[in-house]
C-alpha cells in the first residue's frame, strides 16, 4: 500500500516535471517528436534508477559513518557523471542496439536536475532502499508520461496555426502550463 | 569597449533565460515571489562568477579529457559554499529555494560558461562574463518572480496593494510556465525591433 502511494504520487500527483520544475531543459529541448521523446524517457529511467540505488548507499555507508553529509552535493554528481560515462561504455559493448537508441540522450542525462533531485529527494524523504528505487522508476515514469504527452501535442502544434510571435517555445510553455493545469486534477488522489 | 559588451550581452541579447533557455528548471521553480526570484538568482551569480574565475585560473593545468569533471567539481565546490552560507545566515530563504540550491550544480548556465568561455579566455573577461550571465538571469528571475507575484497574490516583493487574494494559479506550477511563455514572446518581440 505504501508503495503503491509512492508511485501515484510521483507519477501523477506531485509529477516531477509539471509539479516539481526538474528536467525541463530535456523536456523542451528534446520534445519535438514522440521518437526521441521515447528514447530519452527510457535512458533517464535507466540512469535514474541506478543513480539513486547508488547515491543511496554511498550516502548510508560512507557519507553518514563519516559525518561528512556535507559533501552530498559534490559525491553525488560526481556519482552521476561517472555512472553515466560508464553505462555509456558497456552498454556500446555489451548491447550496440540499445546504445543506438539511446546513445545521443546519455550524455545530456548528467546535466538533466531530475537525476540528481531525485537522488536528493531520496534521502530527504527518509526513504529506505526499497521505497528509494521505487521512487526513483516511478518518478522516471512520471517524466516519461509528461515527455511523451507533451510531444505528441506538439507534434499537432506544427500544423497548427500559430500567431507569430507565439511560434516555437513560447507556445510549448502555454502547452505545458495547460498541462500542468491538467495534472493538477490529480491533487488529492493521495 | 569589448569588456562593456561582455557586461551587458547576458541582459537582453543573450539573456540565459529568454534567448538561451539554459537553466530553465530553478526559473520556474523558485520564483513564486520577486524575494525569491532574486535570492536565487544571486545564489547563482555568486557561482558562475567564482566557477568562471577558477576555472580560468587553472585551465592551463588540466588534461583536455578529464576538463568537465573537473568543472563539475570546482562548480560543485562554490554551491557547497553557497548552500552551507545560506543555510547559516538566511533560512528562511533556504527553506523556501529547497532542493533548488544545490541543483546549481547540473544548471546548464554554469557549466556551459565554464565550457564555452572561462576555459577559453583570461581571467578579467571570465569573471566579467560570470557577472553579466549572473545578472541576466537574475534579472529574468526577478521578472518572473515579479509578474507571478503581482498576478497571484497582488503585491511585489512582500508589499501587498490589492486586497484578498489575487490568482492563485499563478502561484502554482502552471502558471510558472504560462508566464515563462508569455514573456518570451515579448522578449522576442522586443528582440526583433531592436535588431
Amino acid at each position: 500500500m505504501e508503495y503503491l502511494a509512492i508511485i501515484i504520487s510521483a507519477i501523477f500527483v506531485n509529477n516531477i516535471v509539471l509539479a516539481k520544475f526538474l528536467g525541463i531543459c530535456p523536456f523542451i529541448g528534446v520534445s519535438n517528436k514522440v521518437e526521441t521523446a521515447i528514447g530519452m524517457s527510457g535512458a533517464v529511467m535507466f540512469v535514474m534508477v541506478l543513480a539513486t540505488l547508488t547515491t543511496y548507499l554511498i550516502q548510508i555507508y560512507i557519507l553518514d559513518p563519516l559525518g561528512i553529509a556535507f559533501m552530498q552535493t559534490i559525491t553525488f554528481i560526481l556519482i552521476i557523471a561517472s555512472l553515466v560515462q560508464l553505462v555509456e561504455i558497456i552498454l556500446k559493448k555489451v548491447s550496440p542496439a540499445l546504445f543506438q537508441a539511446l546513445g545521443i540522450f546519455l550524455p545530456l542525462i548528467t546535466t538533466n536536475c531530475a537525476v540528481l533531485g531525485v537522488a536528493i529527494l531520496t534521502i530527504q524523504n527518509d526513504y529506505n532502499l526499497i521505497e528509494g528505487v521505487v521512487f526513483a522508476a516511478a518518478s522516471a515514469l512520471g517524466f516519461g508520461l509528461a515527455l511523451i504527452i507533451f510531444s505528441s501535442i506538439r507534434e499537432q502544434l506544427d500544423l497548427a496555426d500559430i500567431p507569430q510571435g507565439m511560434k516555437g517555445v513560447p507556445i510549448a510553455f502555454i502547452v505545458a502550463g495547460l498541462l500542468a493545469m491538467a495534472f493538477m486534477g490529480f491533487a488529492g488522489i493521495v | 569597449m569589448s569588456q562593456i559588451k561582455n557586461l551587458t550581452k547576458g541582459l537582453i541579447k543573450e539573456n540565459p533565460v529568454f534567448v538561451l533557455f539554459l537553466g530553465l528548471c530553478p526559473v520556474l521553480g523558485t520564483t513564486t515571489s520577486a524575494i525569491n526570484g532574486l535570492g536565487m538568482g544571486l545564489a547563482t551569480l555568486f557561482v558562475l562568477t567564482m566557477s568562471n574565475l577558477v576555472v580560468s585560473l587553472i585551465k592551463n593545468f588540466i588534461p583536455d579529457k578529464v576538463r568537465i569533471p573537473a568543472f563539475i567539481v570546482v562548480i560543485a565546490s562554490f554551491v557547497t559554499i553557497v548552500e552551507l552560507s545560506m543555510q547559516a545566515f538566511l533560512p528562511t530563504l533556504f527553506d523556501a529555494l529547497g532542493l533548488f540550491i544545490p541543483l546549481i550544480v547540473v544548471n546548464c548556465i554554469v557549466l556551459g560558461r565554464a565550457e564555452a568561455f572561462a576555459s577559453k579566455n583570461n581571467i578579467t573577461s571570465s569573471i566579467i562574463d560570470g557577472l553579466g550571465m549572473g545578472i541576466g538571469f537574475t534579472f529574468a528571475l526577478v521578472v518572473l518572480g515579479g509578474v507571478r507575484e503581482i498576478l497571484g497574490s497582488g503585491a511585489i516583493f512582500g508589499f501587498k496593494f490589492i486586497e484578498g487574494d489575487g490568482m492563485l494559479l499563478f502561484i502554482l506550477a502552471p502558471g510558472a510556465f504560462i508566464a515563462l511563455g508569455y514573456l518570451i514572446m515579448l522578449m522576442q518581440k522586443i528582440k526583433s525591433k531592436s535588431a
